[in-house]
C-alpha cells in the first residue's frame, strides 16, 4: 500500500514532511494564480514596509507648477491635483490599506472567535442570543453598517479600522461557530472528553485548532473586502481625511479633473483592484490547499 | 405552503425589529453632545434644548425605543433636521430612483452573469470560459466607484456616447446600472458555472443524455433548474450587495437616490434622516430574502415541507 501511494504522488512526495502546512503549501505551489496573489501580496507588504525608501518622492510635496502632470518624465503616474507625485503617494497609501485591513481583520476575528466559540461551544441560550444578534447586524445591506457606524463615531483612520471591523465581525462569528459545531461533534473530541480533557483544553488543543484553517482563509478573504470598504468609505468622504494618502481618497479628488487630467482618479483605482485581486487570489489558493471543502462557503 | 410563508414572516418580525434598535444605537455611538453636532456652533441654547426634547434624548434608550417602534408602525420617522420635512416624504421622494437602479442592475447581474455561467460550465476550459474566469476576478476586485468614473471618462467624455450623470432617459440608466451590476455579474457568473458544472455530473443527467434528450434540453431543463437554489440564494445576497453599492454609485453619477440621500444627511448631520434611510435599506434587505426564502419553497416542494 505504502509504495503504491508513493508512486502515486510522485517522488516529491515521500521527499516532504508529511505535516499539515508542508502538504498544503505543495498544494498551494501547484496553482499559477494562488503565486500570483502571493507575490502581489508580497510586493504590497514590501510597498508599505519600505515605502520611505522605495517612494521617489515626498507624498506630502506639492508643486503647484507641476499641477496635474501627466504619466511619464519627472512623475512616473503623473502628479495630482497639487502637484503631488502620484507614485510616492500610492506607496505611502498601502500603509493605509494594509493597516485600516490588517486591524479591522484583528478586531473582527477577536470578536468572532471569542462569540462563536462561546456560542458553538456553550449551545442552548447564549447561542440563541448570539445568533439573534448576528442575523440582525447581517440584515443590513453591504457596506451600510459600516456607513452608519462611521457617521456616528466620525471620520478619521481609526473610525473608519473599528467600522470596518464591525462590519465584518457577524459573518466571521457565523463562520467560526458552524466550524466549532463541526468540530465539537467529531470524533477526536468526543474521545478527548471521554479520557477526561477539561473543556478549556479540548476547546484550545482540539477545537481552536481545528477552526484555524478556516480563520485563515477568512482573513485572508476579508483582508480584501476590507480594503474595498475603506477605499470606499474614504471615497465617500467619511474615512480617511486629507491629506492622508489613503487609494480611495485619491480617486475622490481626481473626480473633478476627468476630462482634463483622469490619472488622478483612474491610477489609484488601479491600484485598489491589484490589492484586491492578490488577496483574492491568496485567500482562493490558501481555501483550496487548506481546505477545499470551504469551498461553498467562502 | 402557506403555513411556511407564515412562519418565514414571523420569524422575520425579531430581525426587523433588532435592525430597528441598532439604527437607534447609532445615534448613541456620537461621542459628546449629539444634538450641538446636529444642529452645528451657531445654535441658540433654545433650539438645542427643542431638538434634544424632540428626541427624547433625557429619556432611557429602551423607554426612546419602544416610542421610536410605536410612531414607526404608523408611519412615522420623525422630521428630518436640515429640511424640517417629515422623513418619510424625503425618503418616499428618493425610493423610486433606488429602485430603478439596483432592479436594473439586479436583472443585469442575473441575465448577464447566468447566461456566462452557463457557457462556461457547457464549454469548461474554452477561451471564453477562461476569459470570463480571468473577467470574473477583475469584475470582483475593482472598486465599484473606479469603475463608474472609467466607465465615464470612456463612454460620456472621450466617446461623447452617454450622459455623464443625473436622471431623465434609459441613457442616464445605463452607465450607472452596467457599473453597479459589474461585481454582481462576476460573482454570479463564477457561481452559475460550479453549479452548473457540478449539476451536469449528475447520473440523471447521464440518463437525459443516454435516452437521447437534446442537450440543449439537457441544460436548460435539467441542468439550469436543479442549480437554480445557489443561484437564487446569491442573487438575494446580491441585492444586498447591490443596495450598498447604490450608495456609491449614486454619489458618482449624481443619481437622486436613497443612497444620495443618505451620503447628504451624513454631512448635514441629519441623523434622523440617516436613520430613516438605513433603515429602509434594511427593511428591503430583509424582505427580499425573505421573497428568496419563499421561492425555495415553490422551486423545491421539500424545503416548504420541512418549513
Amino acid at each position: 500500500m505504502a509504495i503504491a501511494a508513493d508512486a502515486l504522488a510522485g517522488p516529491e512526495a515521500s521527499l516532504a514532511p508529511a505535516t499539515l502546512s508542508a502538504d498544503a503549501w505543495r498544494r498551494f505551489r501547484r496553482s499559477r494564480l494562488a503565486m500570483i496573489g502571493l507575490v502581489v501580496v508580497a510586493l504590497l507588504v514590501l510597498a508599505a514596509a519600505g515605502a520611505p525608501w522605495l517612494a521617489p518622492a515626498d507624498p506630502a510635496k506639492q508643486s503647484l507648477i507641476e499641477k496635474r502632470a501627466r504619466p511619464g518624465g519627472k512623475f512616473l503616474l503623473g502628479a495630482d491635483e497639487f502637484g503631488r507625485d502620484i507614485l510616492s503617494r500610492l506607496i505611502f497609501g498601502s500603509r493605509v490599506a494594509l493597516l485600516v485591513g490588517g486591524l479591522s481583520v484583528a478586531i473582527a476575528l477577536a470578536v468572532a472567535l471569542t462569540l462563536g466559540c462561546l456560542a458553538g461551544f456553550a449551545g442552548g441560550v447564549v447561542d440563541v442570543v448570539v445568533m439573534r444578534v448576528v442575523e440582525v447586524l447581517l440584515a443590513f445591506p453591504y457596506l451600510l453598517l459600516a456607513i452608519a457606524v462611521v457617521s456616528a463615531l466620525g471620520p478619521g483612520v481609526l473610525n473608519t479600522t473599528i467600522a470596518v471591523g464591525i462590519w465584518g465581525a457577524p459573518t466571521a462569528t457565523r463562520l467560526v461557530r458552524s466550524a466549532v459545531l463541526t468540530a465539537r461533534e467529531s470524533e477526536y473530541v468526543r474521545a478527548a472528553r471521554a479520557l477526561g480533557a477539561s473543556a478549556l483544553r479540548v476547546l484550545t488543543r482540539h477545537v481552536l485548532r481545528n477552526v484555524l484553517p478556516t480563520v485563515i482563509v477568512y482573513s485572508t478573504l476579508f483582508m480584501a473586502n476590507a480594503i474595498l470598504v475603506e477605499a470606499a468609505l474614504s471615497f465617500l468622504g467619511l474615512g480617511a481625511q486629507p491629506p492622508t494618502a489613503s487609494w480611495g481618497l485619491m480617486v475622490s479628488s481626481g473626480r473633478d479633473f476627468l476630462l482634463v487630467a483622469p490619472h488622478i482618479a483612474s491610477v489609484p483605482g488601479l491600484a485598489i483592484m491589484l490589492a484586491v485581486l492578490g488577496f483574492n487570489l491568496l485567500g482562493d489558493g490558501l481555501r483550496d490547499a487548506l481546505d477545499p471543502r470551504l469551498r461553498g462557503q467562502l | 405552503m402557506l403555513t411556511f410563508v407564515a412562519r418565514r414572516l414571523l420569524l422575520a418580525v425579531p430581525v426587523l425589529l433588532g435592525v430597528v434598535f441598532v439604527v437607534m444605537l447609532t445615534v448613541e455611538l456620537i461621542p459628546g453632545d449629539a444634538v450641538a453636532l446636529m444642529l452645528g456652533e451657531h445654535a441658540t441654547p433654545d433650539a438645542v434644548a427643542r431638538l434634544r426634547d424632540y428626541l427624547g434624548l433625557d429619556k432611557p434608550l429602551l423607554v426612546r425605543y419602544a416610542a421610536y417602534v410605536g410612531h414607526l408602525a404608523r408611519g412615522d420617522l420623525g422630521r428630518s433636521i436640515q429640511q424640517n420635512r417629515p422623513v418619510v416624504d424625503e425618503l418616499a421622494d428618493a425610493w423610486p430612483a433606488t429602485l430603478e437602479l439596483t432592479l436594473a442592475a439586479l436583472v443585469l447581474a442575473a441575465a448577464a452573469g447566468v447566461a456566462a455561467g452557463v457557457v462556461s460550465a457547457v464549454w469548461p476550459n474554452s477561451l471564453f470560459d477562461a476569459a470570463a474566469r480571468v473577467g470574473s476576478l477583475f469584475g470582483l476586485s475593482m472598486p465599484v466607484f473606479w469603475t463608474g468614473l472609467v466607465l465615464i471618462v470612456i463612454f460620456a467624455l472621450w466617446l461623447p456616447w452617454l450622459p455623464v450623470g443625473g436622471t431623465g432617459s434609459l441613457g442616464h440608466l445605463v452607465l450607472p446600472a452596467v457599473t453597479l451590476a459589474l461585481p454582481s455579474v462576476a460573482m454570479v457568473a463564477r457561481m452559475t458555472r460550479s453549479s452548473v458544472l457540478e449539476v451536469l455530473r449528475e447520473d440523471y443527467v447521464r440518463t437525459a443524455r443516454a435516452k437521447g434528450v437534446a442537450e440543449r434540453l439537457v441544460v436548460s431543463k435539467h441542468a439550469l433548474r436543479n442549480a437554480a437554489i445557489p443561484i437564487l440564494t446569491l442573487l438575494g445576497l446580491q441585492a444586498g450587495q447591490l443596495m450598498g453599492g447604490a450608495v456609491l454609485t449614486e454619489t458618482v453619477f449624481a443619481w437622486p437616490g436613497l443612497g444620495r440621500l443618505m451620503v447628504k444627511a451624513i454631512f448635514a448631520r441629519d441623523y434622523v434622516l440617516l436613520q430613516g434611510a438605513v433603515l429602509v435599506f434594511a427593511l428591503a434587505f430583509v424582505l427580499i430574502n425573505l421573497a428568496v426564502d419563499v421561492a425555495y419553497g415553490a422551486l423545491d416542494p421539500r424545503i416548504a415541507r420541512q418549513g
